[in-house]
C-alpha cells in the first residue's frame, strides 16, 4: 500500500504518469468555459432587480470560490509536506500560490465593478471584503516568504507553516456574511432551505465554478511539472530526459 | 510515538489553538466588526449618539418624501421591529427604492432624526427573471401575504 502510494509520490514516476493530464483539463476548461460564457452572457434571463449587470457573477462568483478551494488544496499540501515531508506536496504548495492569488485578485477586482453602480461603492470595510483582502495578502506573504529562503526545502516549509496558520482565515470569509451584518448580502447558492437564484441562471454559474475548477488543475499541473524538473535536475532521470547530461540552473 | 505521528499532532494543536484564538478575538472585537446598526439597536441606544455611525435597514413603502427643491430627501428605514426616519442630501444609488435595503452613513441630530451623508444600496442573495419576480408577487398579493414579508435580507 505504502509502496504504492511512495511511487506516485515519487517526482519522476509522477512525471511521466501526468504528461498528458495537464492537456486534457485544458481541453476540458476550454469547453465547460464556452458553454458556461454562453450560457452566462447569452441564454441566462436578465434579474428582476440589476438587469445585465449582475452576469458579472459568472467571473466573481467562480473566483471568490477557487480563492478559498485553491486555499484549501494548499492547506492540504502543506500538511502533508511538514508530516510525511512528501517532495510533491511541496512542489504543489508554490505551484498553487499564485493562481490562488490570482483568483483572489479577479474575485476582489470583480467585486468592486460589481459593487460600484449596485450598492453605489467600489471598496467598504465590511467583513467579507476584508476578510478576502486579507486572503490576497496572506497568499502573497507566502509566495515571499517562499522565495526569500534561499533553501528550496527549508523555504517550502516555511511556505507550509504559514499556510496552516493562515487556513483560520477560510471560514471566517466563508460565514462573514453569517456572523456580522455586511454590506455583502448573504450565501445564494450554498443556502439549502429554499432556492434563491433561478436554475437558469445557476447552471451556467455552476458550469463556470467547474471550468474555473479544471483550469486551476491544468495549471497547477504544468507548474508542478516543471517544478519537478527544476527540483530534480541534477538527478540522472532528468539529465536523459533533457539529453545533454546536464540541466543548467541556478538557486 | 513516531516521529511523524509528533509532527501530526503538533500540526492539529497549532491549527486548533489558532481557530480558538482568532475566535477569542473576533468575539472580542464583535462590536466593531458589524458593519451597521439596526433600528432596533438605535433605539435601544446601542448606537453612538455623538459620532458618525452606519444604520442599515429596509426603506419603508410609501415613505420616501422628496423635498421640492433640491436634492433633499427624506426615508425611513425599518427591521419590522423599529423604524427610523433618514435625511439624505445627494444622488441616490441605482438600487435605491422602496423595500430596498440599504445602509446610511452618518449621524443622529437633536429631533432623533438620522442625517446620512452617504447612501448605499444592498442587494439581497436572490437572482430572478423579471417575470418570476412579477409571478412571486402576485402570489403574495393573492395570498393576502402583505404582512411585512421581507423582500431581501438584512
Amino acid at each position: 500500500m505504502f509502496a504504492f502510494l511512495h511511487k506516485y509520490a515519487s517526482l519522476m514516476h509522477f512525471y511521466r504518469l501526468s504528461a498528458r493530464w495537464s492537456g486534457w483539463l485544458a481541453l476540458a476548461t476550454a469547453l465547460l468555459m464556452a458553454y458556461g460564457l454562453y450560457g452566462g452572457l447569452v441564454t441566462a434571463p436578465a434579474d428582476y432587480q440589476q438587469g445585465d449587470s449582475f452576469r458579472i457573477i459568472y467571473i466573481h462568483v467562480p473566483s471568490a470560490w477557487m480563492s478559498l478551494f485553491v486555499y484549501m488544496c494548499m492547506a492540504g499540501a502543506g500538511a502533508i509536506a511538514l508530516v510525511w515531508k512528501i517532495k510533491l506536496a511541496e512542489i504543489w504548495l508554490r505551484a498553487s500560490a499564485p493562481l490562488g492569488a490570482s483568483f483572489t485578485f479577479l474575485a476582489l477586482v470583480t467585486g468592486s465593478i460589481w459593487g460600484k453602480p449596485m450598492w453605489g461603492t467600489w471598496w467598504v470595510w465590511d467583513a467579507r471584503l476584508t476578510s478576502e483582502l486579507i486572503l490576497l495578502f496572506l497568499y502573497l506573504g507566502i509566495m515571499a516568504l517562499d522565495n526569500a529562503i534561499e533553501d528550496r526545502r527549508t523555504g517550502a516549509r516555511a511556505a507550509a507553516v504559514l499556510t496552516l496558520i493562515g487556513v483560520v482565515n477560510i471560514p471566517i470569509i466563508h460565514y462573514s456574511v453569517e456572523w456580522w451584518s455586511t454590506l455583502h448580502q448573504g450565501p445564494t447558492v450554498s443556502k439549502l432551505d429554499r432556492p434563491s437564484i433561478h436554475i437558469d441562471m445557476l447552471i451556467p454559474l455552476l458550469v463556470m465554478a467547474f471550468a474555473f475548477t479544471t483550469f486551476y488543475f491544468a495549471a497547477a499541473l504544468a507548474r508542478v511539472r516543471g517544478g519537478i524538473l527544476a527540483y530534480d535536475r541534477n538527478t540522472n532521470w532528468v539529465r536523459d530526459l533533457v539529453g545533454r547530461g546536464t540541466v543548467r540552473g541556478h538557486g | 510515538m513516531t516521529p511523524r505521528r509528533k509532527r501530526l499532532l503538533i500540526i492539529c494543536l497549532s491549527v486548533a489553538g489558532l481557530a480558538i484564538a482568532a475566535g477569542l478575538i473576533l468575539t472580542a472585537f464583535e462590536k466593531n466588526l458589524m458593519y451597521f446598526y439596526s433600528p432596533t439597536e438605535v433605539a435601544e441606544g446601542a448606537a453612538p449618539e455623538s459620532r458618525p455611525f452606519r444604520l442599515g435597514g429596509m426603506v419603508v413603502d410609501g415613505s420616501i418624501l422628496r423635498q421640492p427643491q433640491g436634492l433633499g430627501v427624506f426615508f425611513t428605514v425599518t427591521d419590522y421591529a423599529h423604524e427610523r426616519v433618514v435625511y439624505y442630501e445627494g444622488i441616490l444609488p441605482d438600487l435605491f427604492r422602496e423595500g430596498q435595503g440599504i445602509v446610511a452613513n452618518g449621524q443622529l441630530n437633536d429631533t432623533g432624526v438620522f442625517v446620512a451623508n452617504e447612501v448605499l444600496a444592498k442587494h439581497d442573495e436572490n437572482y430572478m427573471p423579471p417575470e418570476v419576480a412579477d409571478a412571486v408577487a402576485a402570489g403574495k398579493a393573492r395570498s393576502g401575504a402583505s404582512d411585512g414579508t421581507p423582500a431581501g435580507n438584512l
